[in-house]
């Protein structure tokens, strides 16, 4: 009769532990359980310590399952009789044993992050990718056609927290796949709205939108998560495409180059230009005072000499041819004197030895 | 023994009592609805409330539906669109089982929900996708794009994304009522070329591109010649200038001097070339092995010939 019994508390011990497994809370697994079993098999043993055997066992398990700790991150989620019925907070917390009461732990501090369109093993291992066929998912993710009908290639990380743990455990099914549907949706709807151009160089402002977008979106979900941030990695073309549009960068820097080197050649040459005008000026201007003064002098002379000439007028002409022959002759070379009825005698002077 | 016999009556009555209690108690959990049965019909409504509920043992039986959020992921599926370009579209769906009657009754399990939402949706995303215009499901707004080239094919828009994604979900609602499934959100999660208009946009990308670079060099080049003629516009202004403003003092100093010469040598021209001739003489004839020929005829050398000529 008493065997009968212990069988029974014993399946019922076990429907119990069933019942509690799913609620991820209190006991785990109860390892006594199996050496309990075989304690009693084939061995007849004094009524009174299997009850006492038992009640050891139940306060084991009850016990387990009553009282849990709760980590500084979460909070955990009371539900009695499958009805939320508490918040608890972080240290040592009591509850009702399985099957009456459960616990869920939310982890509302830690700051969860889900990747797409890379993985942060090998980001070559990406870029290897993304030339393959439509079967990747990880290059799929990323590939997203733009505004202008082009494709991109643009992950990003989003970082979220569970805001309300309610929520987050209760009103939506699998809050991480609708968080990784609703990113993805929303991303592509942020790149759809803009060229690659845009794409490419403004990732702040899409990561902005984009996380605007993703929180309403998850938030008319119910989903009870908050979007932290959004930060997107390298946007680019996908690797076909790349080498063009680096050409187009290479072509930017040459034009930035000619344009550069036509103004130093342009500053090169107008400032020097401009002295040199400055002293073409000055010379003229120092020729100027150099024509007119020295006409100031030689008038100044003339007018002087013409002075004394006035009052003797003959002997002053005659003095002054004389002195000049008396200047000139000496530096004469070669000297010849010609009788002038002698009319034939240039043939005779050697003109051409002289210029020579 | 009689003691013992009484003990275990007093037992095996617990234990019905606590198997038809463990029977006609259920549990029903914050994401749950439950539906009773008896005999396989339904009874009363639907409950909503989650908590300790009890039905009659054994006769009645719970049926146990999710009311959360569920999530339905579309066959990823190529569909060309009304412009002919050939698409991998992948879709999603938020669900809820707003009528578990009706779901229960219709489909019965997850399974069944899930292969008629198969149906549905599939077609209508297809439907949606194929009546309109690839640039149609891309974008939502007309929102100025930062755009390198202008193409027919990226003209406004006049549905959008967004609106497409809603008709999807508007047309296949009705079809979904039956099933006692209410649809939240239709989302496309994913939009990308087949493979061979990839490649095909691929090049067209790279043809756009090296127009584009072409197109800088050209400026830069068109700019650089732009600013070597403004020099060389400049230099021939300065030089210009210069040279007027140069020739203009010039010409004043010379007219000074014309002035200067014609007032002190007017006085007397005729010694004037005299005494200037007499200069010239003596400076520009000496110069060099120069050869001079007199002649006796001379005034100077008159007087080599003799006296009486006096």
């Amino acid at each position: 009769m008493n065997w009968d019994w212990d069988k029974l508390r014993e399946q019922q011990k076990k429907q119990q532990n069933f019942n509690q497994s799913p609620g991820g809370g209190g006991g785990n697994g109860l390892p006594p359980m199996d050496d309990f079993v075989n304690f009693f098999k084939g061995k007849k043993l004094p009524a009174g310590l299997i009850i006492l055997g038992l009640i050891v066992a139940f306060l084991l398990f009850f016990g387990n399952s009553m009282f849990f700790t709760i980590d500084t991150s979460e909070v955990g989620i009371v539900q009695r009789f499958g009805k939320y019925d508490r918040t608890v907070y972080p240290g040592l917390n009591f509850k009702f044993p399985a099957g009456i009461e459960k616990v869920t732990k939310v982890k509302i501090k830690r700051v969860f992050k889900e990747e797409f369109g890379f993985t942060t093993l090998s980001t070559t291992q990406t870029r290897s990718l993304i030339s393959n066929q439509d079967s990747n998912d990880v290059e799929n993710v990323s590939l997203m056609l733009t505004g202008d009908l082009n494709v991109a290639l643009v992950p990003w990380i989003v970082q979220f927290k569970v805001k309300d743990p309610y929520k987050y455990l209760f009103k939506i099914h699998d809050a991480r796949q609708v968080l990784r549907d609703l990113s993805e949706s929303t991303m592509r709807l942020v790149v759809g709205d803009r060229s690659i151009n845009e794409v490419i160089t403004k990732r702040e402002e899409m990561a902005l939108q984009a996380m605007e977008n993703l929180q309403k979106a998850l938030d008319s979900a119910d989903a009870g998560i908050d979007v932290v941030t959004i930060e997107m990695k390298r946007t680019n073309v996908p690797l076909p495409v790349q080498p063009s549009f680096n050409q187009v960068n290479q072509a930017t820097q040459e034009k930035e180059e000619m344009i550069y080197n036509a103004k130093e050649e342009y500053n090169k040459a107008i400032p020097a230009a401009m002295g040199e005008a400055e002293r073409e000026i000055r010379q003229a201007e120092g020729y100027a005072l150099n024509r007119i003064n020295r006409a100031k002098g030689d008038a100044q002379r003339f007018t002087a000499v013409y002075e004394e000439y006035k009052n003797a007028k003959d002997i002053t002409k005659r003095r002054l041819y004389l002195e000049m022959l008396n200047e000139l002759i000496p530096k004469m070379q070669e000297k010849y004197i010609i009788d002038e009825d002698q009319n034939n005698i240039l043939p005779f002077l050697n003109l051409g030895k002289a210029s020579k | 023994m009689k003691n013992n016999s009484i003990a275990a009556a007093i037992f095996i009555i617990i234990l019905l009592g606590g198997f038809l209690g463990y029977n006609s108690a259920y549990v029903v959990d914050e994401t749950e609805q439950v539906v009773i049965t008896q005999f396989g019909r339904v009874i009363g409504e639907t409950i909503y409330e989650p908590g300790l509920k009890f039905k009659l043992p054994f006769i009645q039986k719970a049926l146990v539906f999710k009311k959360n959020l569920q999530h339905w992921d579309g066959d990823k599926g190529q569909i060309p669109t009304e412009d002919k370009t050939y698409l991998w579209v992948d879709t999603f769906a938020f669900w809820k089982i707003k009528d578990p009657v009706k779901y229960f009754q219709s489909v019965g399990t997850r399974q069944g929900a899930i292969s008629r939402l198969d149906d549905i949706l599939d077609a209508a995303v297809r439907n949606a996708v194929t009546s309109n215009p690839l640039v149609e499901t891309v974008r939502w707004t007309n929102r100025e794009l930062d755009k390198i080239v202008e193409r027919e094919d990226t003209a406004d828009i006049n549905t959008g994304r967004k609106k497409i994604e809603k008709s999807i979900l508007l047309s296949a609602q009705p079809k979904l009522d039956e099933f006692g499934i209410e649809l939240v959100e239709v989302q496309f999660k994913r939009i990308n070329y087949v493979s061979d208009v990839r490649n095909s946009v691929y090049k067209r990308m790279i043809a756009e591109r090296n127009q584009i670079a072409e197109k800088f060099r050209s400026e830069g080049r068109g700019k650089s010649a732009e600013i070597i003629g403004q020099k060389e516009k400049e230099l021939e202004k300065i030089r210009s200038e210069a040279y007027e403003k140069a020739q203009a003092l010039k010409g004043q100093a010379d007219a000074e001097v014309t002035k200067i010469f014609a007032k002190a040598y007017g006085v007397d021209p005729e010694f004037y070339s005299f005494i200037e001739s007499m200069d010239i003489y003596k400076e520009k004839l000496a110069s060099g092995d120069t050869k001079f020929v007199f002649s006796t005829n001379s005034d100077f050398l008159k007087y080599l010939k003799g006296l009486e000529k006096f």
